[in-house]
């Protein structure tokens, strides 16, 4: 075994991976790019070395600087992780030439399973299911009948050298293919000037199953059983699980031969993933990938393995610790993708700071894999993802309320997240029951991702209780380091002579103004709320933490506040609020002088815009001489340039507006 | 520390019957109140609103800290004077904090008669200022005003305690480093823009706030010059041109938050030299006081039972308890502040007004503040303590009260008459607040003893001249004095003149005082030089 391997990745599975290193007693080395300094598989290593910066091109991709910092480390091997230089065979033969040990499949594999033509060709050799389909020069309305009564109807008509669904045709019905492929060609002739078909059998509700395989340097492969990742947005995984529901045992014994066969086909060692279209007891090659996958965890959970731990010992010339007959599986496993991204602007990445996150407590049932920390800043550099959360329980009506359980305990907040997205898959009653397929997403859409609503009024009273328990804890804080400790000016319940007090609140949701007025009572608050009035007592604050009694009930909620932005989580959702006040405004902002004036009696040495420019804040618009010193007058905000007033060369007295500018 | 133990028995049907009055009175209180704060009523405010502006109380609640204690003054003032719409004279007055400092704020409320200041708005403007300076609070003047009300104008603009007073007390406390800082809401006309002209920082609303010596009608007429208040005197002149003021703000609540911020750098702390304890609740409810003042001012109580109520842990370690025993002095703690209490036990004779000498002296030596608990029909009168020099023993407490330079409050419990009223601190003595239970009456003596008196004089010259007077025309004789006493001596007809610094509820007293007693720290504490003692 190594004594030291270098991990040429980051985030959640450098850090994954380095986990199971220390267990093995393994030192492991980082690489990191400038934009990474500070990150948590940085901190985590034993060692770490810059390798560039910023783009993933010039650092995590940047094959002959991890290979340097692994000579320089005196590392052994270098575990890839999956993505940048996972399935690279350069760099694996690479590695290999510098004497260092590539974690991974042999560069021969990966170059055979990188190409899909051949990978398919090495498949039908192996004998390996591919989707049945024509791809004959034979273009003849007899010969297409022909194939797709071979093939089974539904058949998919589509050209052959196209792509993005244009002269593309589902036929059901035999009478219909001669149409329909007569239409085809039209489409594809205009677009892609080839009238050429090809056929394919159509799937309806295919499902995602995959297969892990293992092999070592001795002759042994097994499948690790199957998991299934038919949860997708546009091919993206967004919840897989282990093992597949209801797959035959004989289907998912099948499908795990095949799979090995696969992997025998290229000679394969170390950890792979064949992927499968199943559907209907039927299953159909994708494609193989070798490296690790993202999802494994769902497979080390029903396994009680530790992949990454084989992996070390295949790479280290051992023998796979288990054979085929020898493996089991018990129970269920889910795992959800955490990203920073937007479902409300289509799932657009998100960058900033990851202000608050308090995932559910590690548990024999709910395993997380972060690659981030509270604080960390998600950038926009790399892949947004936050971590991964596996959860594991008996059946899988087990794990469905474990997956919901910890996804309601799950607290992000300071950036957006997939989080809801997730609960709301998760909560879908089609999900509980099974009726997975790759078409999930798309079918329950209304459901997953309905239009942004306004935050409901609990939401508001809980905003506003956590203002005025933040409020409460900064007076006591200034009463303690006060010399008058304790004054009664230190209190906070808006006391007034001979009456009763309120606040309000002001807050913006999504635009809309929704306040909140708080009338002060001797024993807590009453909330004028959307819904009627609430009374809140016994409001505590513990770090974000607010639990207070409202109407009577003991409710609780996570309450973040980033400058004037509040997040409110409360029972898996997730509510967004501003606080408007003067006060959180930047002193800059203030004074937004629209007039530009010369500062002083000068020269115009140089006019740097024209009327009708738009403008950014603090762009140099135009430079006066003055007294031998150059002032540059520059957008005192975001606007347009709506006339400037004089020419390089023309004098100017102090005060006279040199140009006109409106604000945006 | 010695526990006061209460003897009253709060099922008894007395203490039910007088928690009942008590109730009444402050329930009328909370509603005199209630409709003061509407300033100048619904359509004024609808009008103020419609401007985007906010309304002075909000003004103030958005200037304070959330949650803020806000410690008001003389809400009462022309209260039933004037044309009788004149709530709260015009002008809103307390302290409050900001960014954690206490700070005296005054506002003046554009929809009472413009913002125009009124004889008592002047009075109530300066008594705030008086207050800031007594207690070294920073100013925060919130303006609005159309200056002197003309039609009153000898009674607001020439006199030593008039308009010009409020400039003075301005430049005063400038250069006595107590920050004057002026946010300028709306008009600021004539003397009205001296008020942020003189102050350290000031803040102007655009499109809201004017500054000018004469406003656009005045130009006209002085000179035929056409212009607009905004073009005369506007944010855009004063921040950019003139110079006038500090801070452009778009609008109130920006100005507002703008007045935060310079609050929040004005670098002061509090020099506290009291011993200070961890407060303490009394062991009895100050909500009891109710059952405890006699519904009939003229029956008497133990005062101890008050200060049960009001004080730490009621908590009370007495000082000559055997001797002098109308008047009770002692030592206690007050929201953790140490106090000395003199509270009036009865008729004041020569040995209690010694001991209220000796006592006051006591806690000047130590710097202990001093509580007078007022509930007084006066000295003692007849030959026997005439002779005994009750006049000079009630001058050397007198003398003693007045040269004290601890801080002083007064709290008026009942009757406040005649000499009384002198040696427990009554206003002209200057205390640092004094304020007045609903059940409290101010007058030079009670209603029934000036009838009594004037009737007397008059049945004696009618005695002279051998005539007789019948006891029906006696009564009607006595009923018109009595009844004038019973209006003036009235606590709304005193917080109207401003005679007080508030009314109060007996059960928030502990927290007013409290309040108070905080405040006056921000001033350092003076040794005393007394005057001297006739002996």
């Amino acid at each position: 075994m190594f004594d030291k391997i270098l991990i040429a990745n980051r985030g959640e599975i450098a850090c994954r991976v380095m986990r199971t290193a220390r267990r093995l007693g393994i030192r492991s080395v980082a690489v990191y790019s400038e934009a990474d300094a500070g990150a948590m598989h940085v901190a985590m290593a034993d060692e770490a070395f810059l390798i560039g910066p910023p783009p993933a091109a010039a650092s995590y991709l940047n094959g002959a600087a991890i290979l340097a910092a692994a000579k320089a480390s005196g590392a052994e091997a270098i575990h890839p992780g999956y993505g940048f230089l996972s399935e690279n065979a350069a760099f694996a033969e690479a590695s290999a030439a510098a004497g260092i040990v590539f974690i991974g499949p042999p560069p021969a594999a990966i170059r055979a399973m990188g190409s899909k033509a051949e990978a398919k060709r090495l498949m039908e050799q192996a004998e390996v299911p591919l989707v049945p389909g024509y791809h004959g020069s034979g273009q003849s309305l007899a010969e297409l009948q022909d194939a797709a009564r071979r093939i089974g109807y539904p058949v998919l008509v589509k050209a052959s050298a196209g792509g993005g669904g244009k002269g593309m045709r589902v036929v059901a019905d035999p009478a219909a293919l001669a149409d329909a492929m007569a239409a085809a060609r039209r489409e594809a002739k205009t677009a892609f000037g080839d009238d050429t078909l090809l056929l394919e059998r159509y799937l309806e509700r295919p499902r995602h199953v995959e297969i892990q395989v293992f092999a070592d340097g001795h002759g042994n492969a097994v499948y690790l059983f199957e998991r299934d990742c038919s949860i997708q947005r546009r091919h993206q995984k967004v919840i897989e699980e282990a093992p597949a529901p209801g797959l035959a045992d004989s289907v998912r014994r099948f499908m795990g031969e095949a799979a090995v066969a696969a992997a025998r086909a290229v000679d394969y060692r170390g950890a792979g993933t064949v992927e499968f279209l199943y559907q209907d007891g039927q299953f159909f090659f994708i494609e193989m990938n070798t490296r690790l996958q993202v999802e494994h965890p769902v497979t080390e959970l029903i396994t009680g393995l530790d992949l990454v731990e084989w992996q070390l010992l295949v790479a280290a010339g051992r023998p796979l610790p288990l054979a085929q007959e020898q493996l089991t599986r018990h129970g269920h496993a889910f795992e959800v993708r955490l990203y920073a991204e937007d479902p409300a602007k289509d799932f657009l990445p998100a960058i900033g700071r990851l202000k608050h996150f308090r995932p559910p407590a590690d548990s024999r049932h709910v395993r997380l894999d972060a690659g981030v920390r509270e604080g960390d800043v998600v950038s926009v550099h790399y892949d947004p993802m936050i971590a991964k959360l596996i959860v594991w329980d008996d059946d899988r009506a087990a794990a469905v309320r474990r997956l919901r359980r910890a996804l309601g305990d799950c607290e992000l907040a300071g950036i957006a997240t997939n989080l809801g997205f997730l609960s709301a898959v998760a909560e879908h009653p089609a999900f509980a029951a099974a009726e997975i397929d790759t078409g999930f997403i798309e079918r329950h859409r209304a459901q997953l991702l309905p239009p942004p609503a306004p935050v409901p009024p609990l939401g508001l009273a809980f905003a506003a209780l956590a203002l005025l328990s933040w409020r409460g804890q900064e007076a006591r804080r200034a009463a303690q380091s006060s010399a008058d400790p304790h004054s009664p000016w230190h209190l906070t319940n808006g006391w007034r002579l001979n009456d009763d007090n309120r606040h309000d609140f002001h807050f913006v949701d999504g635009g809309e103004r929704r306040p909140v007025v708080v009338h002060f009572r001797p024993d807590g608050w009453r909330l004028d709320l959307p819904d009627g009035p609430l009374t809140a007592r016994h409001a505590q604050l513990d770090g974000s933490r607010l639990a207070a009694e409202l109407n009577g009930e003991r409710r609780s909620a996570t309450v973040v506040r980033d400058g004037s932005q509040l997040t409110i989580l409360h029972a898996g959702h997730v509510w967004q609020l501003t606080l408007d006040d003067p006060s959180l405004r930047s002193g800059a902002d203030d004074d937004v002088d629209t007039r530009l004036a010369a500062p002083m009696p000068g020269t115009v040495v140089q006019v740097q815009v024209k009327a009708g420019q738009t403008v950014t804040r603090g762009q140099p618009l135009i430079v006066v001489e003055a007294m031998k010193m150059e002032h540059t007058i520059v957008a005192p905000a975001d606007g347009t340039i709506a006339a400037v007033h004089f020419r390089t060369g023309d004098p100017v007295s102090e005060g006279q507006e040199l140009l006109s500018f409106e604000a945006s | 520390m010695s526990v006061l133990k209460s003897l009253v028995d709060t099922r008894s049907e007395e203490f039910q019957k007088n928690s009942r009055v008590m109730e009444g009175l402050v329930a009328d209180l909370r509603g005199v109140v209630a409709a003061v704060k509407e300033g100048g009523g619904g359509a004024m405010r609808e009008r103020h609103l419609a401007r985007g502006k906010l309304l002075p109380r909000e003004r103030i609640r958005r200037l304070l800290d959330v949650g803020s204690p806000f410690l008001e003054l003389s809400q009462l003032a022309a209260w039933g004077m004037y044309t009788g719409d004149v709530a709260s004279a015009g002008i809103i007055t307390g302290v409050g904090t900001i960014a954690g400092q206490e700070c005296m704020i005054v506002a003046n409320d554009g929809t009472v008669k413009g913002g125009s200041y009124y004889p008592l708005t002047v009075k109530k403007h300066l008594r705030a200022q008086e207050i800031a300076r007594e207690n070294k609070l920073p100013c925060v003047y919130l303006v609005e005003s159309g200056g002197a009300n003309l039609p009153n104008q000898d009674e607001v603009f020439p006199d030593r305690d008039h308009f010009g007073r409020i400039f003075y007390n301005q430049a005063l406390m400038s250069a006595e480093g107590i920050p004057q800082i002026s946010v300028v809401h709306g008009s600021c006309t004539a003397g009205g823009a001296y008020i942020p002209a003189m102050s350290d920082e000031a803040v102007i609303v655009k499109g809201q706030g004017t500054i000018f010596l004469g406003g656009p009608p005045l130009v006209k007429a002085a000179t035929g010059e056409v212009v607009t208040a905004e073009d005369l005197g506007g944010a855009e002149v004063h921040c950019r041109i003139s110079g006038v003021t500090d801070h452009y703000a778009h609008d109130d609540g920006h100005a507002l938050a703008i007045a935060r911020r310079i609050v929040g750098n004005l670098n002061r702390t509090k020099p506290v030299s009291l011993a200070l304890a961890p407060p303490e609740e009394p062991l009895y409810d100050p909500r009891e006081i109710y059952g405890i003042i006699p519904a009939d001012p003229r029956k008497p109580y133990d005062v101890r039972e008050v200060i049960a109520r009001l004080v730490d842990g009621s908590r009370f370690d007495e000082f000559k308890q055997t001797y002098g025993t109308t008047l009770v002095t002692g030592f206690a703690h007050l929201w953790g502040y140490p106090i000395g209490i003199v509270a009036n036990n009865g008729i004041l004779f020569s040995e209690s007004a010694e001991k209220g000498a000796h006592f006051v002296q006591l806690c000047s030596q130590r710097g202990i503040p001093l509580v007078f608990l007022q509930n007084i029909t006066g000295f003692m009168v007849g030959r026997k303590y005439e002779a005994g020099g009750i006049a000079k023993n009630g001058a050397k407490m007198v003398t003693a009260v007045a040269c004290a330079k601890v801080p002083r409050f007064t709290l008026i419990i009942g009757g406040s008459f005649g000499a009384g009223n002198y040696g427990m601190c009554g206003r002209a003595y200057q205390p640092r607040f004094l304020w007045m239970w609903p059940c409290g009456r101010v007058s030079v003596m009670g209603g029934e003893q000036a009838a009594n008196v004037l009737a007397q004089i008059k049945k004696d010259a009618m005695a002279a001249k051998g005539e007789s007077w019948a006891a029906a025309d006696e009564e009607a004789f006595k009923a018109p004095i009595r009844q004038q006493y019973e209006t003036q001596g009235h606590p709304y007809y005193a917080g109207a003149r401003l005679w007080d610094d508030g009314l109060i509820d007996p059960a928030e007293t502990r927290t007013v005082l409290a309040l108070g007693l905080s405040a006056s720290l921000n001033a350092p504490i003076e040794p005393t030089r007394f005057g001297v003692f006739r002996m």
